[in-house]
């Protein structure tokens, strides 16, 4: 038995390689969010769409992505595409996988947003001579989007956590660069738990974030002042 | 009534909702330029209906509805352009709650009218003046009273300089106290001779502004009385006994 090493420990809690790796795990947090949000609102409109010819594809792209493991689509987009000459790089196929299954994901939570908005709204902006454009920019998107702050703060929580499978194929975040360190001294335990130190700040200040973002975006609704009547 | 004064008109409006509920039944309707028509009638009558039929929020079946000269139901007309000049107020406000009262007020006007924002905040601070609450600017819809915000509501469909407001019951989801500071509103305007129709059950108002009083049930419209008339002499039945209901004894 080889025991806990601490001076191991802390040398690769401070480690920089391993930092590193912590930063490109939030670049492609930041990515997949990101991607995500903008394919899954798309996917969303279009699945409300009362055109078959949108809502169709969407369901049906929304049905596949949720009902695969994320693992296996990085796993068909890296190693399997090629058989049919369609070559994506470590980075490319880590980025397209995640944006591609977290859109999916984000287009349900933006559509529970969209449909969570009175429809007294809509006619109140169409009364005043909107179109359905301006409607969805400056009123419906605007609250959908509010009420969908707390389940986006859980799927970047979420997805923090994610980046960690597409060190399967190799791309080289925080869990890939740990188990590379392993092969060094095999202080595998002390590794793995610094890799978990790691993540666990990461959401930790992300749930810092949130709750100062909802407190922001909360503004106006429900407040009382003692001036009100 | 000459007809280069009429500002709305209804001829033969069928609507349905679903296959069986026929809410709306043959309701033909004039309202002159300057005019206020109350409709009142028993809940489940289809006022509410026809008042948002007017500007296209519902959908009819058959008939015509013209606003200033414009069919409604004719599927080429810009329905935006047409909305833009009718104002409406609902019964439960539906002010953007993401948005100050001035945001409120300026949205409309800047992207659909296409003013400039000190144009818009100039208007906006002019209404808010007018119906008395030019201090709360800058406040949420949520830091308003009821009876506030209707009358911030009022004055957003005022900032789009619309040609007649439609009012579906704009009282009806407020506090008893809060009912008159927005009917003083309404009752300024219809004395500066803005062209109003009025989903109402305040018969004192009614009794005060309506040149005209059109009472449903079923889905039809049953009388059209002149204001003091209807209620002192209702020539149908079933006036007479809504009539019994609501008026104090």
């Amino acid at each position: 038995m080889q025991g806990w090493n601490w001076n191991g420990f802390f040398e690769y809690l401070t480690n920089y390689y391993l930092f590193q790796g912590a930063l490109v795990t939030l670049g492609l947090t930041v990515f997949a969010m990101t991607a995500g949000l903008i394919i899954g609102f798309i996917l969303a409109v279009m699945r409300m769409s009362p055109y078959r010819i949108l809502s169709v594809p969407a369901y049906f792209y929304i049905w596949i992505m949720r009902g695969t493991p994320l693992l296996v689509q990085l796993i068909i987009i890296y190693t399997g595409l090629p058989q049919l000459g369609i070559k994506f790089t470590v980075v490319e196929s880590t980025l397209i996988g995640l944006a591609l299954c977290e859109a999916a994901y984000l287009a349900e939570i933006v559509r529970a947003g969209i449909a969570a908005v009175p429809k007294g709204q809509v006619n109140a902006a169409r009364a005043i001579g909107m179109r359905e454009s301006q409607i969805l920019r400056y009123i419906v998107a605007p609250q959908a989007f509010r009420i969908i702050i707390p389940p986006l703060g859980n799927s970047v929580n979420g997805v923090l956590k994610t980046t960690s499978i597409a060190s399967v194929i190799s791309m080289n975040e925080l869990l890939r660069r740990t188990q590379v360190l392993i092969q060094e001294k095999f202080l595998v335990l002390e590794l793995f738990v610094v890799a978990a130190i790691y993540y666990l700040v990461m959401t930790t200040i992300w749930e810092l974030i949130q709750s100062r973002i909802e407190k922001r975006f909360g503004r106006g609704y429900g407040q009382m002042t003692p001036d009100m009547h | 009534m000459s007809s280069n004064g009429q500002m709305i008109a209804l001829k033969g409006v069928d609507k349905w909702y679903g296959e069986h509920f026929h809410v709306l039944k043959d309701c033909s309707l004039t309202v002159d330029k300057g005019e206020v028509v109350v409709i009142c009638g028993p809940s489940g009558s289809g006022k509410s209906t026809l008042i948002k039929c007017i500007n296209a929020l519902e959908p009819i079946a058959k008939g015509s509805i013209t606003v200033d000269s414009v069919e409604v139901a004719d599927p080429k007309t810009d329905l935006p352009k047409l909305r833009a000049k009718v104002g409406m107020v609902f019964q439960h406000f539906e002010l953007f709650p993401h948005m100050t009262i001035l945001e409120n007020l300026c949205i409309g006007q800047q992207k659909v009218l296409g003013r400039s924002h000190d144009e818009a905040v100039q208007r906006a601070e002019k209404l808010l003046h007018r119906v008395g609450l030019a201090a709360h600017a800058k406040k949420y819809p949520g830091h308003l009273s009821g009876g506030q915000q209707q009358r911030v509501a009022i004055a957003r469909a005022l900032a789009m300089d619309p040609i007649a407001m439609l009012f579906d019951e704009p009282t009806s989801a407020l506090d008893p106290e809060m009912i008159n500071e927005v009917l003083d509103v309404m009752v300024s305007l219809a004395e500066e001779g803005m062209t109003m129709m009025v989903v109402t059950h305040e018969m004192g108002f009614a009794r005060k502004v309506a040149d005209r009083i059109v009472f449903m049930d079923g889905g039809e419209i049953v009388e059209i009385g002149k204001g003091d008339e209807f209620f002192t002499n209702p020539k149908s039945e079933r006036a007479r006994t809504f009539l019994s209901k609501i008026l104090p004894h």
